[in-house]
């Protein structure tokens, strides 16, 4: 048996994931009280099933012909940034206040992802001053113009 | 002539600066590769919300207009197209600016541009009033059957695969029913405490739009922006008037080319420049010239993208049918103000309509006089290195969708449903038709409720959905949206090679 490539595995489990929440939504919209409430929910799940199965049984057969997955180059480089925007996101802006969050969460991005070299002091000042122009941006379009109150935990 | 009595409300000072904000902001902003106009008119949702309607209006729709357009100056200057819209622009654009003469296809490419969008914002304005009176006649199962037209044309038409538009389109749907019934006050799908107030549309069209793009460029990794801009020498504009009308026949084939796919909701702008361009090559006696660096080329691409604009809000004003996935962020500026398209738009609120409509006109014309000063600033800010964007964006998705409610959950649903985009984009899935769902879904569930009441009381169901001229007309347009789609899918799939096949 030949081997399956990564792109088609990948799709399996994408369709797969897909047709799993499609059906979790149909037994929810027809085993769900009241009926009248879930009487569109019905509709839709029905056809969401029937397209996602559809894509997923295209997926293991190897019919799939749109979308390219996800290499294992791009994800070595997706992952750092997508770990320190989740951190961000659910954990540090709430906890640390969204400006302290913020501005410590781009640097950490410009560092990470600029190409230029990180043994030069040159290019770290240039980071530092490009993360403060951020914050300086960011506070006075949302705290002073919007007045909108974020969670300010640490320093504000 | 109805739009004349509001000319004056764009020049009150917070409009008319908003404009000009829109305006020269959109036109950086459409410069710089990575930064999708529906993207840049989504980040800027937030702010709107902070003013009035009108004000609100005015500021998306110059973005919209001028994202499109600024996208000209990375085609022409640097090769990369700034947004789907401008890739035909490249072909002869940046040949042009190669051979010395930049700054005259920057020129032509505004010109046209404006010439095509004062024209498209004309049809919008002759237009719109005649399909809303139109509207007035539809009940609760032709709105059902719009709605799920909408989601199925640009599920469709949009996407690579048919099937996966339609699937996409089907999440949207699904996810717009999340929280509680309007009707029973029933709790649907909150299975996170986030979720209890439903999906904030604000908050979902930045994570779909923004999040994505942010996760896309940090997948490139340390990529330098090693896009070289080519220098702009001096040209007279006078002469790339001159140079403009010399060539009616590249700019009618644009504009008309343009027009008409912007009233046929889901196509949008990059089939809507390559189209006109390969029009114009074909009727042009010097069609040896294309892709030499011609400027007809520039004419045709640009005219088109530009006059796609004001026709794809035809749809949207009139029936809610968002011609193209900025016309679908739009819907949702105007959803969250209250303020639904069609009669009510018109009758309840003409001040809004029309001075959001003159705007566009206005904005057509500021975009061409700012665009040919700011073009080089526009083509410095596309060379920002992809490390500061992806920051500055997820900076700006994360105070953005915070800012609307003040909610933390907004910023949670933002960030998991961006994640989740990014994902099944890389799996042949589009945004568009998922937004288009999460938009239209309430106005479809509220008119297969109201009509399944109805129904109730009359004939039944299936009499009362399936049944009469405009349904069976609605019905038919979603068959035929699906099954053209479907056949150029098949026949596109003819021509692909054993090997670009999987697995």
């Amino acid at each position: 048996m030949s081997q399956i490539s990564l792109p088609r595995i990948q799709h399996i489990v994408a369709s797969g994931i897909i047709a799993a929440v499609g059906m979790w939504v149909a037994w929810v919209s027809y085993t769900q009280q009241p009926a009248e409430a879930f009487l569109f929910p019905r509709l839709i799940s029905t056809v969401f099933v029937v397209l996602a199965l559809w894509t997923f049984v295209k997926a293991i057969l190897g019919w799939t012909k749109v979308g390219s997955g996800i290499s294992r180059k791009d994800f070595v480089w997706l992952l750092p940034g997508l770990i320190i925007a989740l951190v961000y996101i659910f954990w540090a802006a709430k906890a640390l206040g969204f400006f302290t969050a913020g501005t410590i969460t781009f640097f950490l991005l410009l560092s990470f992802y600029d190409p230029a070299p990180h043994g030069e002091a040159k290019t770290w000042v240039k980071r530092v001053i490009i993360t403060a122009g951020f914050l300086a941006v960011m506070y006075g379009l949302f705290a002073l113009l919007l007045k909108v109150y974020t969670p300010r935990e640490i320093f504000f | 002539m109805e739009f004349l009595y509001y000319f004056g409300d764009v020049f009150t000072p917070i409009s008319f600066g908003l404009l000009l904000l829109g305006t020269i902001g959109g036109l950086i902003l459409g410069a710089t590769p990575g930064l999708s106009p529906t993207m840049a008119v989504a980040l800027l949702i937030p702010f709107t919300f902070h003013l009035a309607p009108v004000q609100g209006l005015i500021l998306l729709g110059a973005a919209y207009t001028s994202t499109v357009a600024g996208g000209a100056v990375s085609a022409i200057l640097l090769k990369i197209p700034g947004a789907p819209a401008n890739i035909a622009t490249t072909l002869d654009g940046h040949t042009m600016a190669k051979q010395g003469k930049g700054a005259q296809a920057l020129q032509l490419s505004f010109l046209a541009s404006a010439v095509g969008g004062v024209i498209g914002v004309l049809l919008l304005i002759f237009l719109t009033p005649v399909l809303a009176q139109w509207a007035l006649a539809f009940g609760p199962s032709h709105l059902f059957w719009l709605a799920i037209l909408g989601v199925t044309v640009i599920g469709s038409l949009d996407s690579a695969s048919v099937v996966k538009g339609l699937l996409s389109g089907c999440i949207g749907l699904w996810l717009a029913t999340i929280g509680f019934d309007d009707i029973m006050g029933a709790q649907r799908f909150i299975f996170h405490p986030a979720l209890g107030g439903g999906i904030n549309i604000i908050a979902a069209l930045i994570g779909l739009f923004a999040i994505p793009q942010v996760l896309t460029m940090f997948a490139k990794g340390r990529s330098a922006n090693n896009s070289e801009v080519i220098e702009v020498e001096k040209h007279s504009i006078k002469d790339a008037v001159r140079e403009l009308l010399r060539r009616p026949r590249a700019l009618s084939i644009g504009t008309i080319t343009g027009s008409v796919i912007g009233l046929i909701p889901g196509v949008g702008g990059q089939i809507a420049g390559l189209v006109a361009y390969d029009q114009t090559k074909k009727f042009s006696p010097e069609r040896d010239k294309f892709g030499k660096g011609h400027s007809e080329g520039v004419i045709a691409a640009e005219s088109a993208n530009n006059a796609m604009v004001g026709p794809s809000l035809v749809p949207l004003l009139t029936l809610s049918i968002p011609g193209s996935p900025t016309a679908a962020v739009l819907l949702g500026g105007l959803l969250i103000h209250g303020i639904f398209p069609g009669t009510d738009l018109f009758d309840n609120h003409p001040d809004v309509a029309w001075t959001f409509i003159n705007s566009m006109l206005i904005g057509q014309v500021l975009m061409c006089i700012f665009g040919l000063y700011v073009a080089g600033l526009a083509a410095r800010v596309a060379q920002v290195p992809q490390s500061v964007m992806a920051a500055v964006v997820l900076g700006l998705a994360v105070f953005g969708s915070y800012s609307v409610q003040s909610s933390m959950g907004d910023v949670y649903v933002m960030a998991a449903l961006g994640v989740m985009m990014y994902f099944l984009e890389r799996f042949g899935f589009s945004a568009a038709p998922l937004v288009l769902g999460l938009i239209l879904g309430p106005i479809a569930e509220a008119n297969f409720i109201q009509g399944s009441m109805i129904a109730g009381a009359t004939d039944g169901m299936a009499s009362y959905f399936l049944t009469g001229t405009l349904n069976i007309v609605l019905i038919a347009i979603v068959i035929a949206s699906i099954a053209y789609s479907v056949w150029m899918e098949l026949r596109s799939r003819r021509y692909t090679s054993k090997e670009e096949i999987m697995g």
